[in-house]
């Protein structure tokens, strides 16, 4: 009864703030207190606090029920300079709390999963002592997503934009002296955290624009101003989501920006599933779909969002074709599949990109996390038959695998239901979101739907390639051969997260648009897509026929250890170019790293040391300072001020000298000179 | 009889200016020492016959007494200057006053 009047009265509202707070108190005891209490302590108060965090979201939820149109909680004025005003303070409405019920849900299930898989990988990368400090990150990691999703203007979203950027940067470098070279790890950190300085410069930038047009970066105010002025500043605002979407590329790893998302996967796979796949890569298409107003008055922008979606989706696809390392391949269908979201937003189908967003988020992290336990699986394999001859052994390399059904059951089960979520069958969640993406598509722009449904086919494939080449066949190594099963606090995650993954598509299914009518009270103009039965049926037909061609290649005959994969009889120089991701590190190397590289050496060799130091400062400026301190010395000192004292004393002395005349020693002298004086001084009172 | 008190202050200017030429022209120290004292007493004429100008009222002996006070502080003047001039002929030999002078500048 209580509870009711709670959430009928909205109080609940004011619970909002604890979503960031839980998991900052988390990493705060666990900073304090976890390398003295233990694994179990630090996994229990990290797992804990996330956990909390998903109830009070689901509070969030139940007070939208009552108040569909949300409230925003200020906790503090922050920024106030002149006209800028930035309070510090929390928007709860339809489309923050979904975020909110995503990240801390997935993110929950990802915290308890990583307490046994970080329990293997501390050992296996031999620092037990690196244990407490990845769930302070985590748990940073799930502090700074809140404050992007519950932001209510651009700053606070811009701070956590960065908090997040930052915590993807240490855990992707979180075993920064592993990986090639011993830099490797370090050297993947960097690149994620440079290539999304580029974006994050475009939000700046953005950000500037909407400051200078509106005046506020209140999202209330902006939309306001939008609503009003919108369509006579059509110019601004195109110049403003822009470079939004330059920042969203960088973040969500679209076409140009991806690329550092592959590399990304140096971090320990929760962090893949958590970070890479589910949450902080959809922030971009969480920013678009809050920026819906700004881009539905900037089309020309939109148009662009969907053509660059549409093209990530199907780039990233062939290079999911033609990869071996397991967690690659998830990569690049990652970057492919925020292409889908991408396209979605920008043809105006925001509800279809948040559905994906959310379905994907349980899919993708399922997939990721069930690759985790696949390569500690084989891992174990490894140590179980290790001799001690120390070749090299990769055991992420899916050539090196095959035949793990037998030998991991729970999770080749939930592999193949995330695989089957994301090529798009039925029932499973990925159907319904991926679907309603090509029917809104199918609707809006032939050309991006033609792309989008190559990109699923293709999708649809390398999952088949995949799954058929790790859980079926026979094993290709010793390891694979002698893989185990992992313990149930990873395999317990895999198998919530597979329920999602079945069920997820409950939350918009065709018919009753729950997700659309939720999201009506956040965005505008949603509408909902009726099922479109020839897309549906289309997509389930090719989804249907890549799986039949990948198992033709894979499935029908039984890979051997060292075979070549069979599609690179087929394609040739085209596998090659999917192999090696269309060259794209190489063309970016060449066309913006090494002149970049070449500009700093000219930079810093020519123009700081030739010009700058040794020719002005050494030659300019120092000789200018030491002829200068010369002629002071010299010149100024010696002649004008020792002149002038001299010339002083030289003055006085004449004087003295010449006066000293008067002075004759002669009484009479001085005698005269007294009676002139008081004869001088008599008549003046006579006669003056 | 009664002499008219002009008379008496121009009695008193030309001892006053004989002094003075006394003092400037001589160079015996004792003989200037004398002018001085001339010049002192012709003051003192000239008092006294500024005395009897305001007659016999009340305020006429401030001179008498300026009179008195002058001739006292003479005294004591002549006391210093005897002593200087001996001072000077022990160390000179002489009581020429142009032989002192060492303050020449």
């Amino acid at each position: 009864m209580i509870l009711l009047e709670v959430v009928q009265g909205g109080g609940l509202f004011s619970y909002a703030p604890l979503i960031i707070a839980l998991p900052i108190l988390g990493l705060i005891i666990n900073i304090i207190f976890g390398r003295r209490l233990g694994e179990r302590f630090v996994g229990l108060v990290a797992s804990g606090a996330v956990a909390l965090a998903f109830v009070i979201a689901i509070l969030q939820f139940l007070a939208l029920q009552a108040f569909p149109e949300g409230a925003t909680i200020p906790i503090a004025e922050w920024i106030s300079i002149g006209q800028l005003s930035v309070p510090w303070s929390i928007k709860v409405d339809t489309l923050s709390t979904t975020m909110m019920l995503m990240v801390t849900g997935v993110s929950t299930l990802i915290h308890i999963y990583a307490i046994g898989y970080m329990h293997e990988d501390v050992r296996f990368q031999g620092d037990p002592g690196r244990y407490a400090r990845f769930f302070i990150f985590f748990n940073l990691f799930v502090a700074a997503m809140m404050v992007l999703v519950s932001a209510d203007n651009y700053l606070m979203m811009f701070v956590g934009w960065e908090g997040v950027g930052l915590c993807s940067y240490l855990l992707i470098g979180f075993w920064y002296e592993k990986g090639e070279a011993g830099i490797g790890n370090a050297v993947a950190g960097k690149k994620a955290f440079v290539t999304n300085r580029i974006g994050d410069f475009g939000f700046l930038i953005a950000m500037f624009l909407i400051f200078g047009a509106v005046g506020s970066l209140q999202f209330d105010q902006v939309f306001h101003w939008v609503h009003e002025y919108g369509l006579a500043n059509v110019g601004v605002l195109t110049a403003a989501t822009l470079f939004l979407l330059l920042g969203a590329t960088g973040k969500s790893a679209q076409l140009p920006l991806f690329v550092w998302l592959p590399d990304a996967m140096a971090g320990p796979t929760p962090v893949s599933a958590l970070i890479h796949a589910a949450t902080m890569v959809t922030a971009g298409i969480y920013m678009i779909a809050r920026s819906a107003p700004l881009f539905e008055v900037a089309q020309s922008t939109a148009n662009l969002v969907a053509w660059i979606g549409a093209a990530t989706a199907l780039f990233a696809a062939t290079i999911a074709v033609g990869q071996f390392d397991i967690k690659r391949v998830l990569a690049y269908s990652t970057i492919s599949q925020l292409g889908f979201m991408m396209a979605a937003v920008g043809i105006g189908a925001y509800v279809a990109g948040i559905f994906h967003l959310v379905t994907h988020a349980f899919f993708k992290a399922l997939l990721f996390l069930s690759s985790g336990s696949v390569i500690q699986g084989v891992e174990h394999g490894h140590h179980h038959i290790e001799h001690g001859d120390g070749e090299p052994f990769d055991p992420q390399d899916m050539r090196n695998m095959g035949g793990l059904r037998s030998r991991m059951k729970v999770t080749s089960w939930v592999y193949l239901i995330g695989a089957l979520a994301l090529a798009g069958l039925p029932p499973l969640a990925g159907f319904f979101s991926k679907d309603e993406i090509l029917a809104d598509a199918n609707m809006e722009n032939m050309a991006v739907y033609i792309m989008l449904a190559i990109a699923a086919f293709l999708t649809a494939f390398y999952m088949g390639r995949q799954i058929l080449m790790v859980f079926f066949g026979k094993a290709r190594s010793e390891a694979a051969a002698h893989a185990v099963e992992n313990p149930p606090v990873m395999t317990i995650p895999l198998i919530a997260l597979a329920g999602l993954a079945i069920v997820g598509g409950a939350l918009n299914i065709p018919g009753i648009h729950t997700l659309t009518d939720w999201l009506e009270h956040t965005i505008a103009h949603v509408h909902a897509t009726e099922f479109n039965w020839l897309v549906a049926g289309l997509s389930v037909l090719f989804a249907l026929i890549a799986i039949g061609f990948s198992w033709l290649l894979y499935g029908r005959k039984t890979m051997e250890e060292g075979d070549p994969d069979p599609l690179r009889r087929i394609l040739g120089p085209i596998f090659v170019g999917m192999e090696n991701s269309w060259w794209i590190d190489e063309l970016y190397d060449f066309l913006f790293i090494r002149p970049y590289i070449a500009i700093s050496w000219f930079f810093a060799d020519v123009v700081d040391w030739r010009f700058w130091h040794d020719w002005f400062h050494d030659s300019v400026l120092g000789s200018a300072y030491r002829n200068g301190s010369r002629w002071l010395a010299w010149v100024f000192d010696l002649r004008v001020i020792d002149g002038f004292a001299n010339g002083l004393g030289n003055a006085t002395k004449g004087a003295a000298q010449r006066l000293s005349v008067l002075q004759t020693g002669y009484v009479r002298n001085y005698a005269l000179a007294v009676l002139v004086g008081g004869l001088l001084v008599l008549s003046y009172f006579i006669f003056g | 009889m009664n002499i008219p008190p002009a008379y008496v202050l121009t009695l008193s200017g030309i001892l006053f200016a004989l002094g003075v030429i006394g003092v400037l022209i001589r160079r015996n120290a004792i003989v200037i020492f004398m002018s001085i004292e001339l010049m002192l007493n012709s003051a003192n004429l000239a008092l006294i016959a500024s005395a009897r100008m305001l007659g016999p009222a009340q305020e006429a002996l401030r001179g008498h007494v300026f009179v008195f006070f002058v001739i006292a502080v003479a005294a004591a003047e002549v006391a210093v200057g005897l002593a200087l001039i001996v001072a000077i002929f022990r160390s000179k030999e002489s009581i020429d006053v142009d032989e002192v002078s060492s303050l020449r500048g």
